[in-house]
Order: C-alpha cells, then structure tokens, then sequence
C-alpha cells in the first residue's frame, strides 16, 4: 500500500459537496476511480471540480469545505 | 454634522474609487480587508486599515456584524458599502444606523422597497412609468390568454407563473399559434413546477439596455442622462457607454424625466440607477428594475457631465442637500468604458488569478483607468475577475471609440491574461463602430469571432464552468 498526496490544481475556495445542502462528494474510506470529483475549487465566482487522476481509498482530507487554497497545497491523500 | 471618518466596506477598483473621493472631502478613510486583501491597493491608499476576516466573502465583505464592529472599532461614523456585497441589503443599512452610524446609500426602507421586484414595478406605474406589458396576472384558458395577448401586444412571452430562470419560456407572434401552445405551456409548468398557471408578457426580440443615472437627497432628484449597456456576455456587462446612441432627443428627455418622477416618488437619497428596455423598433422604453446603490460604469456619466457621483453620494449621506439643479446637467461628448477583467477571451473566458509581472497604463486627453492594479499585485482568485475599467471621452462616439482602441493599444498587463484583446476587436467590429447592436449581440458575435489566444502559458488547467 502506497499512499499519496494530491495537491489542489488551482488556488480559490475548497468545496467538499456539490452545493451546502447536500453531502460530501467523498468522505473518508470510500473508494476513489479516476474521474470521480472530490470538491469543487471556485476560482473568482466559477467552480472547477477536483477530479481523480489515480484510483485508490480515501484516507485523509487535509482542507476543510470552504478553505481558502493555493495551487500546489496538499488537498487529500490516497492510498493504493 | 459632517462625516469625519468613512469606513468602506468593499474592496478592488471600487473601494479605491470611494477612498478617492473621500479623501478630496477631507474625510479620514479606513478599509475594509479580508485576510486575503492585506496588500491590495485599497488597503495601501487608505489612513488606516481594518481586518474583518477570512479570505471567503461569506466571512468578510458579507459578514455585517464583522464590518460594523470594525467600524466601531476604527471610530468611524460613515459605512460607503460599494458595489454587489451588502449595498443592496436593507437589513446591513438598518444595523450600521442602529450601531449610530451613516449608510452611504438610501434609507434602508427604500433597498427594501425598490430591491422587491413586484413593489418595484408597482411603484413605477403609480409613478406613470412604463413597465413591461403584460397579463394582469395568470391566464385561466386560451380565450383569455388571447385577449391578453391582443393587449399586449404580439410577440408575447408565455411564462410559467411557478418557473424561474429562464424555463419552460415560449415565444410567439400570433393568436394561432398562442392556441397551440397554450395547453402545452401548461401541461409542461404543472408537471415541472406542479402548477399550470401561466402569465404573459411582450417579448422585445432586439431589446437594448438603458439605464438612468439618478441623484437624489431624499426630497429633490435629478437625473444624470443615461448609459447603455447592451454589449453582455452571460448578462454581465461588458462595454458601457454614454449616451445611448440609440436614443433621439425626444426619447431620451421623456426616459430620463420617467426616472425623475421614480425617483421623487420614493423619496429617492444618493445615487441611484433606473433600468430599462428599450425596443428599438417602436421607441418604447419600459422600466426594469432600480439599483440602489454606486454602479460599475459609473465613470462614463461622469466624464459626460463632469459630476463626481461618488463624491455626491458621500455629501448626500453627511446631510448636505442636493446642491444641484438639472439645468446644471449638461451632456458634453460621449464616454465609453471597457470592462478589463482577469479573464482568457480565447478559453471560454476562463477566470484567471495570478500575479501582475507588469503594468503599462495608457493616459493622454480623456483617457481614465479606474484599476485595482500595480505592478506585483497578486490578484486573489476568491472575488470577481474585473481588474479595472478603461474609460474614453471624447467630442464625438466615433473618436470616443478611436481613442478606446488607442488606450488599449497601450495598456500593457503582464502575467495573466485579461479581456484587452476582447475589447479591442470589438472597437473594430462594424456593428460596434456603427452602434448597431443589442443584449444578444455580444454573444452571438463571439461564435463567429474567436478571440485568439493571447498568451500561451495562459489558463492551462482543464476548468469547467458549474455553477454552485
């Protein structure tokens, strides 16, 4: 088992859910596929979802929802 | 009693705009900053600052009780609110006169009044302004819809009474086809809203963007002519003159006095604007909505009448009263404004953050760059993407024009792309230089206009645009 840390693509505000009502895209544990979306980064009012690039288990966030984030700051780790 | 201390509670190009203003009237200035804004202009021209919180607005420009008790804290007896954020909420107007202190803007009563879109409406009919025709309410079958529909006037918009956004919208020219389509509609709205009604309105299928610039000190209103804006993309602003072209005196004297009799009606303080559609086709002009508030093309009134509205706003506020009478308006030239957001015109116009490596600014006669930039600004990627506004004043639209495209010839930012390159193709588009366009224009043109891209390392990351 390897784990690995992805970092945020671009800076702006950190979403975990699709809008505040509903829940996490993903939590803690649950399996990750390439392409699944983790968050949404808004960028000046436009939202870029975070998507897989590796296929693995969600182990830890490292931001909180709605964190301010700058590109290249670790965002979660992935274990495979 | 004077303002001696204004605290502004906005950021970017607008709360440089306000800090201008204030400090040629003497007042003692304090900025508003997120933790995000520490090094941005505003904080580095105000006397002192003011941290209201984290970098999301939700948590500072949108956090009233934040920007009051800095204010308190800061010892000052004036709140200017701006633009978008709180300036157009009733409830942040009422807490800042509550905590004893002046809003910069109208009393709270009247946001409420005017930001509600049906009272709004209302008011402006009692005030013999026109507003969109339309059904007097929902139409219970065709027969009625027919008659509605003849009142109206073809072509009509059918409308869901429960929808919103935009959907389930149809369009038609004729009382056939409104039979037609009629129970469709209906069908259609009970099924997506779960309520059939349906209620008509007068489709302006070439509609231009008018607006009326308005001051007032809570007795007595002016107008300061009108802008228009009809060059969007997705309904937001992107090239905004002054005057209309469109207008003929005539129309202009009859819509700008409409806004004046709104204005009065309501006991209208500081500056405000009236929005309207006009159809070019028959000349009518038809109330939309009224900001309450400083708008972002503010500067192109300005330069056609030599009025500080932003300076006005502030005397207004600190008691003084409306030391001007419309025959001191007089309209010289024309102005027009380009919106230079952080944006990649040859990517979907991709919002672009980045760090300012460097700045070239055009000036010479009747050039104004109204801008958040300097050289090594970073600009934060947790606001809207407008950097600045380039404004050109001239004798005539055709040299205002000429001298726009100059401007933007020398206007150098590097290291993020931006919107120059948007602008100045449109100051060579012929229905631009002619002055022949609408509120789909922009759009439409852009299809068939790529912009090329201006920068390759620019906007490099796969974003797509969602909206939350």
């Amino acid at each position: 088992m390897t784990k690995t840390t992805i970092e945020a693509p671009i800076p702006g505000t950190f979403y975990r859910s699709p809008s505040p009502e509903e829940p996490v895209f993903k939590k803690e544990g649950d399996p990750v596929a390439i392409g699944d979306t983790l968050g949404l980064i808004e960028v000046m009012k436009s939202f870029t979802p975070v998507v897989a690039e590796a296929a693995g288990t969600l182990v830890a966030f490292h931001v909180e929802n709605e964190d301010a984030v700058m590109a290249g700051q670790p965002l979660y780790d992935l274990e495979a | 009693m004077a303002m001696q201390k204004i605290f502004v509670a906005n950021r970017g190009e607008i709360a440089v705009r306000i800090l201008r203003a204030a400090k040629e009237l003497g007042i003692a200035t304090v900025q508003a900053v997120s933790a995000a804004d520490e090094t941005m202009l505003a904080a580095r021209l105000a006397d002192e600052t003011a941290k209201i919180g984290p970098p999301h607005a939700s948590k500072s420009y949108l956090n009233g009780d934040a920007l009051i008790a800095a204010a308190l804290e800061t010892g000052c007896d004036a709140v200017h609110p701006g633009y978008g954020f709180l300036s157009e909420n009733a409830a942040f107007a009422q807490k800042v006169e509550a905590a004893g202190m002046i809003f910069v803007g109208p009393k709270p009563e009247t946001i409420a009044r005017m930001g509600d879109k049906a009272v709004a409406r209302r008011e402006a009919q009692l005030a013999g302004v026109p507003t969109v025709p339309g059904s007097d309410g929902t139409v219970k079958d065709v027969a009625e819809a027919q008659a509605a529909a003849e009142a109206v006037g073809y072509p009509v918009m059918i409308k869901a009474a429960a929808g919103g956004g935009g959907r389930g919208i149809r369009i038609t020219e004729n009382a056939g086809e409104l039979a037609a389509l009629i129970p469709q509609a209906s069908a259609e709205a009970k099924a997506a809203f779960g309520d059939g009604g349906l209620y008509l309105e007068r489709f302006v299928r070439r509609a231009r963007h008018v607006e009326v610039q308005v001051l007032g000190d809570g007795e007595r209103a002016i107008h300061l002519y009108e802008r228009e804006c009809s060059l969007q993309r997705r309904r937001q602003k992107v090239w905004e003159e002054a005057p209309a072209a469109c207008l003929s005196d005539a129309q202009r004297e009859a819509l700008c006095m409409s806004a004046v009799k709104l204005a009065e009606r309501v006991n209208y303080r500081g500056a405000g604007t009236l929005e309207y559609l006009f159809d070019e086709t028959t000349g009518e002009f038809f109330f939309i909505e009224m900001n309450t508030r400083i708008q972002v093309e503010h500067p192109v009134t300005e330069m056609v009448t030599g009025i500080d509205l932003v300076a006005w706003m502030i005397r207004i506020a600190g008691g003084e009263k409306l030391g001007l009478s419309q025959k001191d308006i007089r309209l010289r030239g024309h102005a027009v404004e380009a919106r230079i957001n952080a944006e990649d015109p040859s990517a979907d116009f991709r919002p672009h953050p980045g760090t300012v490596s460097g700045l070239e600014v055009p000036g010479g006669m009747g050039v104004r760059f109204d801008t958040m930039l300097y050289p090594g600004y970073q600009v934060p990627p947790f606001y809207d993407s407008l950097l600045g506004k380039l404004i050109a004043h001239a004798e005539t639209r055709v040299a205002a024009i000429a001298r726009m495209a100059r401007a933007l010839g020398e206007l150098k930012i590097e290291g993020l792309p931006t919107t120059v390159p948007l602008h100045l193709a449109l100051t060579r588009a012929d229905d631009v230089r002619r002055g022949t366009f609408h509120t789909n224009w922009l759009e439409a043109w852009l299809k068939g206009h790529p912009l090329a891209a201006e920068r390759t390392e620019a906007g490099q990351s796969e974003a797509g645009k969602e909206s939350r």
